[in-house]
C-alpha cells in the first residue's frame, strides 16, 4: 500500500472540491471493502483518500415520485433488510444478500456498490498487463484464465465483468442515479450509467471524476409480487456470480404484462435487452414463451476458452429465473433463489 | 505490508510531501484509547500491532477469510479492510473484550467450549465474533440462515458442524436470558 493523505469531508461540497482538488489522483472512501483491498494490492495508488462515510447520506425515504430513495451511504445490509425494500423491490433485497458476506454487507455502501471493480484476475495483478488497470498494455484474460469474464459486449481491449448482484437488480428495476458534482445536480438513468469497455475499459462509468454519488431513486414497481433474483456461483454463499438472473413480471393471470431481465456475471454493466422483454408482453407465463427471451438475450453472446459454458448456462438461468417469478415472489425463500418447493 | 513502512513511497503516485499520523481516538472493549496512526494503518494492524491485541487474527488479509472479524459499534465488520482512521470515536469490540470483567466466558465463547467447534483455532475468534454480530442483527432463526448469515468466516479445519451447534447452544441461552 503506498503512503496517501487523507481528509475527512464535512459536506457533499467539501467532498467534491477535494476530488477535483486531487485532480484524478483522489479517491473516495466510504466502506472501503473494494478500495482497501485495491490498495493492499497497488492496483489503486491515489495520493489522497477522502473519507465521505459521514456525510449525511444514509437514510432510505419515500422519493416524490411514490418510489424509494436510497441514501448513497447507506449500507448494503441496511438497505437489503430495509421493510420497504423487502416488501416493494424484493429482487433487490434478495441480490443485495446474495452478494459479499454479511461483515463486507455491514460495510459496504450503495453508492460503492455501483462504483466497485471488476474481480477478473488479471486486474488484480500488477505484475501482469491489463487495459483497464493501465490502458495499452494490452489483455491477457482473452488468452488466458477467463472462466470468470465476459460473454456479452466484450471487446479485443477488456472482456472484464461488473461483479454486483445489487446493481443487477437495479438494472432491471430501471432505478436512477442521482449526482452531484461542481456543474450542479443530475440524475443518471440506470441503463446509462455503467459503459461497455470499448477501447476504454478504464472508463467503467457515466460519472464524472468529480462528482458523486448522492442517492439511487427506485422509481415505483408493479413487479414486488413476481420478482426474482438467481444466482449461479461455485459455491453456495459468498463467491461472484458466474450467471446471475434479476427476472420481474407483471401478471395480469397468467398472462404477462411486462417483464424486466437483467443479466449479471456476463458483461461489463448489468446486461438488459428491451427486445427480448417485449417479446413476454401479453404472451402467456409458460417456458416455451421464456426460451425465445433466453435466446435473443444471449444472441450476440462470444465465448472463450474457458467461459463457453455461460451462454447455455445463462439461457437456461433466465428461463429458471422466469419460471420462479411467474410462481410469486412469496414461493420463493432463501437467498438463493430456491424455491419452497423444489 | 507492515503497517509501520511509512517509507514504502517509491514509485506511487506523486505525493511529494510524506502524510504524517493523526490522533484518533477509539473505545477499545470498554476502555477509551488514544493514539496516533497513519491514514493507511488497517483496523486489524492497530490491534495486533499497537495494542497488543493478537486475539483478532489476519488471516487473508483481503476480506475473505473472515478470521478478523471485530465489533464496529456492535457491528462485525472485517477490521483488516478498515482503515482506523476511519473510526475515530467508535467503540471496537475484539475476542479479548467479551468475556466478563470477572474473567466469565461470553456465552458464545461457552458454547465454542462446550461444542468443541474449533480445531486448530485461528479462525476461532473471528468466528465467535461474527457469530455475537449475527445474533445482534438477529438473523439466527434456521440452520440455513447460520450457515449462511455465518459464510463470511472460512474454517479451514472443517469444524463447521459443531460451529453450528455451538451458535445454536448461545443463541438459546441468549433467547432463555431474555425471555
Amino acid at each position: 500500500m503506498i503512503n496517501f493523505s487523507y481528509s475527512r469531508a464535512g459536506s457533499v461540497a467539501e467532498a467534491v472540491g477535494a476530488k477535483g482538488k486531487a485532480d484524478g489522483a483522489g479517491r473516495f472512501i466510504a466502506g472501503g471493502t473494494n478500495l482497501v483491498d485495491l490498495l493492499k494490492e497497488n492496483v489503486e495508488r491515489p495520493c489522497a483518500v477522502i473519507d465521505i462515510s459521514r456525510l449525511p447520506l444514509k437514510t432510505i425515504e419515500e422519493a416524490p415520485d411514490g418510489g424509494l430513495r436510497l441514501g448513497a451511504l447507506a449500507t448494503n445490509a441496511d438497505t437489503a433488510y430495509h421493510p420497504e425494500v423487502q416488501r416493494r423491490y424484493p429482487a433487490l433485497s434478495r441480490a443485495i444478500l446474495a452478494g459479499a458476506s454479511a461483515q463486507l454487507r455491514n460495510m459496504a455502501t450503495n453508492g460503492g456498490n455501483l462504483l466497485q471493480r471488476t474481480r477478473c484476475y488479471y486486474f488484480y495483478d500488477v505484475a501482469l498487463p491489463c487495459n483497464k488497470r493501465q490502458p495499452g498494455s494490452g489483455c491477457p484474460a482473452i488468452k488466458g484464465q477467463n472462466r470468470v469474464c465476459g460473454v456479452l459486449g466484450t471487446s479485443d481491449d477488456c472482456i472484464a465483468t461488473h461483479p454486483s448482484d445489487m446493481c443487477i437488480a437495479l438494472a432491471a428495476l430501471e432505478a436512477a442515479v442521482r449526482v452531484s458534482g461542481p456543474r450542479g445536480e443530475r440524475t443518471i438513468p440506470f441503463a446509462e450509467f455503467h459503459t461497455l469497455p470499448g477501447h476504454t475499459p478504464d472508463i467503467e462509468n457515466t460519472l464524472a471524476p468529480d462528482e458523486i454519488i448522492t442517492a439511487i431513486d427506485l422509481p415505483p414497481s408493479p413487479y414486488a409480487g413476481h420478482s426474482v433474483y438467481t444466482k449461479v456461483r461455485d459455491r453456495a454463499s459468498y463467491a461472484f456470480a458466474l450467471v446471475s438472473v434479476a427476472a420481474l413480471l407483471d401478471l395480469d393471470g397468467d398472462t404477462i404484462k411486462s417483464a424486466r431481465v437483467a443479466l449479471g456475471g456476463v458483461a461489463h454493466k448489468p446486461w438488459r435487452l428491451p427486445e427480448a422483454e417485449a417479446l413476454l408482453t401479453g404472451k402467456t407465463a409458460t417456458k416455451e414463451n421464456f426460451l425465445p427471451v433466453a435466446q435473443a438475450l444471449f444472441a450476440g453472446a462470444h465465448g472463450y476458452e474457458h467461459n463457453f459454458f455461460k451462454i447455455e448456462l445463462g439461457k437456461r438461468a433466465v428461463v429458471r429465473a422466469l419460471q420462479l417469478a411467474a410462481r410469486g415472489t412469496a414461493a420463493i425463500k432463501g437467498v438463493n433463489g430456491q424455491t419452497a418447493d423444489a | 505490508m507492515n503497517a509501520f513502512s511509512e517509507l514504502d513511497v517509491a514509485g506511487g503516485g506523486t505525493t511529494t510531501a510524506l502524510p504524517g499520523k493523526s490522533a484518533v481516538t477509539l473505545t477499545i472493549n470498554g476502555k477509551e484509547t488514544r493514539l496516533e496512526v497513519a491514514p493507511w494503518t488497517t483496523l486489524l494492524d492497530l490491534l495486533r500491532e499497537y495494542l497488543d491485541l493478537t486475539g483478532t487474527k489476519k488471516g487473508c488479509d483481503h476480506g475473505q477469510c473472515g478470521s478478523c472479524t471485530v465489533l464496529v459499534d456492535g457491528k462485525r465488520v472485517n477490521s483488516c479492510l478498515t482503515l482506523a482512521i476511519m473510526k475515530d470515536g467508535c467503540e471496537i469490540t475484539t475476542i479479548e473484550g467479551l468475556a466478563g470483567p470477572d474473567g466469565a466466558l461470553h456465552p458464545m465463547q461457552q458454547a465454542f467450549v462446550d461444542c468443541d467447534a474449533f480445531q486448530c483455532g485461528y479462525c476461532t475468534p473471528g468466528q465467535i465474533c461474527s457469530a455475537v454480530g449475527m445474533i445482534r442483527e438477529g438473523h439466527a432463526h434456521s440452520d440455513d440462515e447460520i450457515r449462511e448469515q455465518m459464510s463470511g468466516n472460512l474454517c479451514r479445519c472443517g469444524a463447521y458442524p459443531n460451529i453450528l451447534d455451538a451458535i445454536k447452544q448461545a443463541y438459546a441461552a441468549t433467547e432463555k436470558q431474555a425471555a
